[in-house]
C-alpha cells in the first residue's frame, strides 16, 4: 500500500509534472520565474494550496457531487458533476482566501514572503487542472491529498529549474525579437524535452 | 607560411570598419584565428594566470575525441562486415557499400583497412553534412549579430555524428544539427551562453520527432535492413540473448551510436581532459560513484520480471552511451554546474537518473542523452544552491 502511495506520489512530480507534462498554469509559470527567490514563493504558494483543495474538493466530489452519491437522502439518480466546474473554482477560492486570511493572523512573515501569489493562483489552471485530474482518474481521499501534494511539487521544482535558469540567462545575449517571453518559451520547450526522460516510466 | 600571413594581412583593411565587406567580418577573424593566434592583448589591470583561452580548450576537447573518432571509424565498418560475414550478404545494399565494392575492399571483417574505409564512408557524410548546416547557421548568425564564430563549433559539430548511429539519413542529420545550433544555442546568443548541450539538444529533437531511424534494433549495423540489438536492448528484454562479452563492450566492438561504444577509446579521452584540466575529474568521478551505487541499489532490490533490475555496475560503466556522456557530454563547461562541490551534485544526479531509466523506463533502454539534459536544466539551481551557501557562511564568519 505504502509502495502504491510512493509510486503515485513519484509519478505526479516526474512522470506526470503538471507544468512540463500537461503545460498547465502556463501564465504564472512563465511571469513568475525571473528571479529564484519569487519562484521559490510561488512554488511553496502552490504546494500549499493544491495539496488542502484537492483533497476538499475530493470530499466534495465523492460525497456530493458523484452519482449516486446522494443516495443517503433518498436521491438515488442524481448526478452534480455538471456543476463541478464552478463548485471546484470556487472552492479554491474560498480556500486561498481562507488560508490567505489565517497566515495573514497567525504567521505574518509567511503572509508577507507569499505576497501576491496567494491571490494569483486562484486562477491557476494547475490548481484547477490538478481538480479535474482528480475527477476524472476517480481518486479516493488519500490519493487525492498524494497526488494534490505531488502535483504541487512538480510545479514547484519545475518553476525554480526554470528560474534558475532565468538567472543564468541574464548572461546570455538574446536577439532582440526573442528577448522576455520568446526565449522563455523556447526554454520551456527545451526543458519539456528533458523531462521526457520519465515519459513512461511504469511504477 | 610568411606568404599566408601577408595574405591574411592584406585582406585585413576590406573586413575592417567601413571596408567593403565589413558584414563578413566574423568570417574573415574565423579564417585568421584558426590559422593563427589572436593578435589581441589584454587591456587594463587583468592579470592572466594561463594562456588557456576558448580555442585552446576546444581544440584540447577535439584532440581527446580523436580515439573515440578513429575507433567509430573502425567499429562502423567491423560491424557492418562482421553482420555480413553472419548473414553470407555480399552487400550493405547502400551506396557506401557500392563504393566501398568499387574500391574492391572485399568487405572482410578481419581486414583493419577495410573496416576503417567503410566506416569511414558512414562517418564523413554525416560529418560533412553537420559541418555544412552547423557552419551555415553559426556564419550567418555571427554574420548578423556580430559575434565571432568560436572554435565551440568544431566541438559540436564533432560530438554530434558521434552521438548517431550509423544508418541516419543526411537530411535527418541536417535538421537535427540546424536544430542543435539554432534553438540549443545561437538564440540564447552563441557559444558560451546556451543551457542544454548543443549537440545532445540536436540528437534529442532527432530522437523524438524520427525515433524510427535513430532507436530501436535496425539502426545500429550499417547494412540496409539488418536487425540487431545493442546490448543494453538484449539485456532489457528477457527473450533475448546477450551476443558481447564484458571485453568486446569495454574496447566498444559492439553495435550502438558510431562513436560512444567504446569505453576504452572515451577513458583515453578522459585522461586527456583531466591532464589538461579542461574537463572536471569531479563530474566524472560522482557520475559513475552515482550509477554505480544506483545500480547497487537495484541489484540489492532484484526483480523477477525485470531481468534490468541484475545488471552489474560494470556493465552500465560500459554500454551504451555511459562513457561517452560521462566524458565529453556531462563535463561541457557551459552546461554544467560552475560550483565545485554543484559538480558533485550535479554528476551524482546524472549517474542516478541515467540508471534509473535504464532499469525503471521500458520506454527507452538508454538513458544517457536525456539524463545529461535533465542535469543540464538543474545545474543552475544547483550551482544557486552552492553560491548562496557559501555566502551565507562568508557572512557569518565576517560578523564583527
Amino acid at each position: 500500500m505504502v509502495e502504491y502511495y510512493l509510486s503515485l506520489f513519484v509519478k505526479s512530480i516526474f512522470v506526470e509534472n503538471i507544468a512540463l507534462a500537461f503545460f498547465l498554469g502556463m501564465c504564472t509559470f512563465l511571469a513568475v520565474s525571473k528571479r529564484v527567490d519569487t519562484a521559490i514563493g510561488l512554488g511553496i504558494a502552490v504546494v500549499v494550496v493544491q495539496a488542502i483543495t484537492m483533497p476538499v474538493n475530493n470530499l466534495i466530489y465523492q460525497n456530493v457531487l458523484k452519482e449516486g452519491a446522494l443516495s443517503w437522502m433518498g436521491l438515488d439518480n442524481v448526478d452534480l458533476t455538471f456543476i463541478g466546474l464552478i463548485t471546484y473554482i470556487g472552492v479554491i477560492a474560498a480556500m486561498v482566501q481562507i488560508l490567505e486570511m489565517t497566515l495573514d493572523k497567525y504567521v505574518p512573515s509567511l503572509y508577507n514572503s507569499l505576497g501576491i501569489f496567494l491571490p494569483l493562483i486562484t486562477v491557476n489552471c494547475a490548481i484547477l487542472g490538478g481538480s479535474l485530474f482528480m475527477v476524472q482518474r476517480d481518486y479516493n481521499f488519500p490519493e487525492s491529498v498524494v497526488f494534490g501534494l505531488g502535483s504541487g511539487i512538480g510545479f514547484a521544482l519545475a518553476v525554480i529549474a526554470l528560474a534558475g535558469i532565468r538567472e543564468k540567462m541574464k548572461y546570455s545575449n538574446v536577439p532582440q525579437g526573442l528577448r522576455g517571453l520568446g526565449i522563455t518559451f523556447i526554454t520551456v520547450g527545451l526543458m519539456a524535452i528533458a523531462f521526457m526522460l520519465f515519459s513512461g516510466i511504469q511504477l | 607560411m610568411k606568404f599566408l600571413r601577408n595574405f591574411l594581412d592584406k585582406q585585413h583593411k576590406h573586413f575592417s570598419k567601413g571596408g567593403k565587406l565589413e558584414r563578413l567580418y566574423p568570417v574573415y577573424e574565423m579564417v585568421d584565428t584558426i590559422l593563427y593566434s589572436p593578435g589581441l592583448t589584454t587591456k587594463g589591470k587583468t592579470h592572466v594566470r594561463d594562456g588557456l583561452d576558448l580555442k585552446r580548450m576546444m581544440i584540447v576537447v577535439v584532440v581527446a575525441l580523436i580515439p573515440a573518432t578513429l575507433f567509430a571509424l573502425y567499429n562502423t565498418g567491423y560491424q557492418a562486415n562482421l553482420a555480413m560475414q553472419n548473414l553470407n550478404q555480399q552487400f550493405p545494399g547502400t551506396w557506401q557499400g557500392d563504393v566501398a565494392n568499387w574500391l574492391g575492399l572485399g568487405f572482410d571483417p578481419s581486414s583493419l583497412f577495410g573496416n576503417i574505409i567503410l566506416g569511414a564512408l558512414y562517418f564523413f557524410p554525416v560529418y560533412l553534412v553537420t559541418l555544412a548546416f552547423g557552419g551555415f547557421w553559426e556564419v550567418l548568425f555571427a554574420t548578423i549579430r556580430r559575434h565571432e564564430v568560436t572554435e565551440g563549433f568544431l566541438v559540436t559539430s564533432l560530438l554530434f555524428p558521434l552521438i548517431l548511429p550509423p544508418s541516419i539519413p543526411l537530411w535527418q542529420v541536417a535538421i537535427g544539427i540546424s536544430f542543435g545550433v539554432v534553438i540549443g544555442k545561437e538564440v540564447f546568443g552563441g557559444v558560451g551562453m546556451n543551457v542544454l548541450n548543443p549537440a545532445l539538444t540536436a540528437r534529442a529533437f532527432l530522437f523524438f520527432a524520427y525515433p524510427a531511424q535513430i532507436s530501436g534494433d535496425k539502426v545500429w549495423v550499417a547494412v540496409d535492413g539488418l536487425s540487431r540489438a545493442t546490448p543494453l536492448a538484449e539485456m532489457a528484454d528477457s527473450s533475448m540473448h546477450l551476443s558481447t562479452t564484458i571485453t568486446d563492450a569495454f574496447f566498444g566492438l559492439i553495435p550502438g551510436s558510431m562513436g560512444e561504444t567504446s569505453a576504452l577509446a572515451c577513458l583515453i579521452g578522459a585522461v586527456v581532459l583531466i591532464v589538461t584540466k579542461v574537463g572536471s575529474w569531479r563530474i566524472m568521478l560522482s557520475i559513475i560513484v552515482g550509477a554505480g551505487l544506483t545500480a547497487l541499489l537495484f541489484n540489492a532490490i532484484g526483480s523477477s520480471t525485470n531481468p534490468m533490475f541484475n545488471v552489474s555496475p560494470l556493465w552500465h560503466f560500459v554500454t551504451g552511451g555511459f562513457a561517452f556522456g560521462t566524458v565529453f557530454m556531462a563535463t561541457d563547461p557551459v552546461s554544467a554546474a560552475m560550483t565545485e562541490k554543484g559538480k558533485y551534485v550535479y554528476g551524482f544526479l546524472i549517474g542516478l537518473l541515467v540508471v534509473m531509466v535504464r532499469v525503471v523506463n521500458p520506454a527507452f533502454p538508454e538513458g544517457m542523452m536525456l539524463a545529461i539534459l535533465f542535469g543540464n536544466v538543474f545545474a543552475p539551481i544547483i550551482d544557486k544552491i552552492f553560491l548562496n551557501a557559501n555566502i551565507k557562511r562568508r557572512q557569518l564568519r565576517n560578523v564583527v
